[in-house]
């Protein structure tokens, strides 16, 4: 195993930058996930990583090693596509053994790895089968196992689950997070799914237009979005904002009187950001003024959305009386103290 | 489904198809049929019968076909059927060989000349090969490659390169990159990921198209006839077209021989329909 460094990674396809110099590094044995929206750079990033692309500028380092102009196969890295990449004519065994065959290892050697792979994704039934003969889930666990029984320095995983359904998703989720602990790999693995990039990370990379956004502890980057990029994306449903201007120490919008969280340095007006789950219902006037338009009632919690002061806004709420919120009604709502975030309007950036 | 089946009108409506098809069948078989019985009648001239039974089947126009000699004493079939056979192989496999690496390249790499050359490869397909037989000649005759089977697969390569280029384009192209870029982070060069992963998911269309450059080349007449004079250069189109003399027609010979030359194309398309069918690539990626 080894770590990953990058340093001022920058890739153009076709006169459009798509990595504008990325720095970034995962240690040893780290899990790290980029994620961002579908053309951030996260897939780009990875096949650089990879070699499959090459940069325009700047290094990539596994270990010591710098293998920024290295061919692939140099690399001693792993990656499970997002559609897998079975070679359809070898069957199961062959596919687990294809990568160990090419690097010349003993035939004792590639039966033992085949054997140990197969036991721990439980693809000892299927050695013999056909990537064509077999259900998605099979054909992502071979995906896996190929890429495991060639013991890389790195793994890279490229949306490996995206073409799975729910329940399985959720299932190979915990699996691969299971994997990591057991092999002590170091991994980068890319996503859109936000579930998948909380749960499996040690350490998020949020990137945005082939930039880092904010890199940091997932829960970190949740609970201090840098941006309100990163806030509106990390978190489902979706980061409230409204626009405040700051009067008497408070900040004020229609619909919004909340007092500046202290500490913060807020100069005239300020871009206001609340999760739908840390509001409440108020006993009294609360914060916020809510006009509902629809709720979604889910049994325990329900979801109203609706607007306050013109602009979109959604709250969670619990217990019995949000069961009680109806359509058209205007709710008082009280917000969490430390749950509101703070964004300049101008540049969008957090304000410390 | 059975449910349906077991209704009288499904029933009667099925019996229509099935009627219909067999009306297809026989369309397509009977002058096929035909040819047999003629190469199995003991005359020379067709029988005048609606239904193609011989009346009295002998072997006897297949027996002077096969053993066709020439004046010298030289046996001229077996010369001949072997022209054919090496002119067809030569030709589908210079086709293979060549429009491989040419097709991979023209559908994996963005090179200068790439979309100009596909469209100049594209033109030359639409003119019919007749059209260039008096060039060819003379090329040929300059060459001193007149009358020989090397002269003739230069000239039927000419034409089964292009259309297996654009064959093997398409194939390649239809087969995911992820598969390569596997095999390379796998520890694959470029052209290992070539040889040991897209050749092989290339099988079924590879086997197409070296089937097609055999049988373009198996059953072409007008420029063999062009281009070979001495009987024993023939290649076995230009032998059954022989046996059509300005004089007497030996249909029973015809027969025969057009028979003996269906052969090998059927049992050769027989051999290969596992590849005909395809899907070789199916369940390689995605779900």
């Amino acid at each position: 195993m080894a770590s990953l460094t990058l340093s001022g990674v920058e890739k153009r396809l076709g006169g459009q930058p798509i990595l504008r110099g990325i720095d970034l590094a995962a240690q040893d044995g780290e899990l790290v996930v980029l994620v961002g929206p579908s053309g951030c750079g996260k897939s780009t990033l990875l096949r650089t990583i990879a070699g499959l692309e090459l940069p325009d500028a700047g290094t990539v380092k596994i270990g010591a090693r710098d293998v920024t102009h290295l061919a692939p196969r140099d690399r001693d890295v792993a990656m499970v596509f997002q559609s897998y990449a079975l070679y359809p004519h070898l069957s199961v065994r062959e596919n687990l053994a294809f990568g160990l065959k090419l690097r010349g290892e003993s035939k004792a050697v590639i039966e033992e790895r085949v054997r140990e792979v197969a036991a721990m994704l439980g693809l000892g039934a299927l050695l013999d089968r056909y990537p064509r003969e077999m259900s998605g889930g099979q054909r992502q666990r071979v995906a896996m196992g190929r890429a495991i029984a060639r013991r890389p320095q790195l793994f890279l995983f490229d949306e490996p689950l995206s073409n799975l359904d729910a329940a399985l998703r959720s299932e190979v989720r915990v699996e691969i997070k299971k994997l990591h602990a057991d092999l002590g790999a170091t991994m980068v693995y890319v996503t859109h799914d936000q579930v998948e990039a909380m749960t499996l990370a040690d350490r998020l990379v949020v990137l945005r237009a082939g930039d880092v956004e904010q890199a940091g502890p997932p829960l970190e980057v949740y609970r201090r979005p840098a941006s309100r990029f990163v806030a509106s994306f990390m978190g489902s449903p979706s980061m409230n904002f409204v626009e405040a201007a700051v009067e008497d120490g408070a900040l004020v919008a229609e619909g919004l009187r909340l007092p500046v969280p202290a500490g913060r340095d807020v100069a005239r007006r300020a871009l206001v950001g609340i999760r739908p789950h840390d509001v409440a219902l108020a006993d009294g006037e609360g914060a916020l003024a809510m006009d509902v338009e629809v709720v979604e009632a889910m049994g325990f919690e329900a979801y109203a959305h609706g607007s306050v002061g013109g602009r979109p806004f959604v709250a969670r709420l619990e217990g019995e009386r949000a069961q009680a919120v109806e359509v058209g009604q205007r709710l008082a709502l009280d917000v969490a103290p430390g749950a509101v975030h703070l964004f300049d309007p101008e540049t969008e950036r957090a304000l410390e | 489904m059975s449910a349906e089946r077991r209704r009288p009108g499904a029933l009667l409506a099925e019996l229509g198809v099935h009627a219909l098809l067999l009306g297809a069948v026989a369309f397509a078989l009977y002058p096929v049929l035909w040819v047999v019985a003629l190469a199995l009648s003991p005359g020379d001239a067709p029988e005048a019968s609606i239904l193609p039974i011989p009346t009295a089947p002998s072997l006897r126009h297949f027996e002077a076909v096969v053993t066709t000699t020439s004046s010298e004493g030289v046996w001229l079939f077996g010369r001949q059927l072997a022209n054919s056979v090496i002119t067809a192989v030569a030709t589908s496999v210079t086709a293979i060989v060549i429009a491989t690496p040419a097709a991979y390249a023209l559908a994996r790499f963005d090179f200068v000349g790439a979309r100009s050359g596909t469209k100049a490869l594209l033109a030359s397909q639409m003119f019919p090969g007749v059209a260039a037989a008096i060039p060819l000649y003379l090329l040929l005759n300059a060459l001193s490659l007149l009358d020989t089977r090397s002269g003739l697969v230069l000239v039927y390569a000419t034409s089964a390169v292009p259309f297996a280029i654009f064959q093997l384009k398409s194939a390649f192209e239809g087969i995911p990159r992820d598969l390569e870029e596997a095999a390379m982070v796998d520890g694959a060069t470029r052209f290992g990921a070539f040889v040991r992963v897209v050749l092989p998911a290339a099988r079924p269309a590879l086997a197409i198209t070296a089937l097609f450059a055999f049988m373009t080349a198996w059953n072409e007449f007008i420029l063999a006839a062009t281009f070979l004079s001495s009987e024993d250069m023939y290649t076995l189109p230009i032998v059954l077209q022989r046996y059509m003399g300005e004089y007497d027609a030996q249909w029973g010979a015809f027969a025969a021989g057009s028979i003996l030359v269906s052969v090998p194309v059927m049992a050769l398309f027989y051999a290969l329909q596992r590849n005909l069918v395809g899907g070789l690539t199916s369940g390689g990626v995605k779900g």
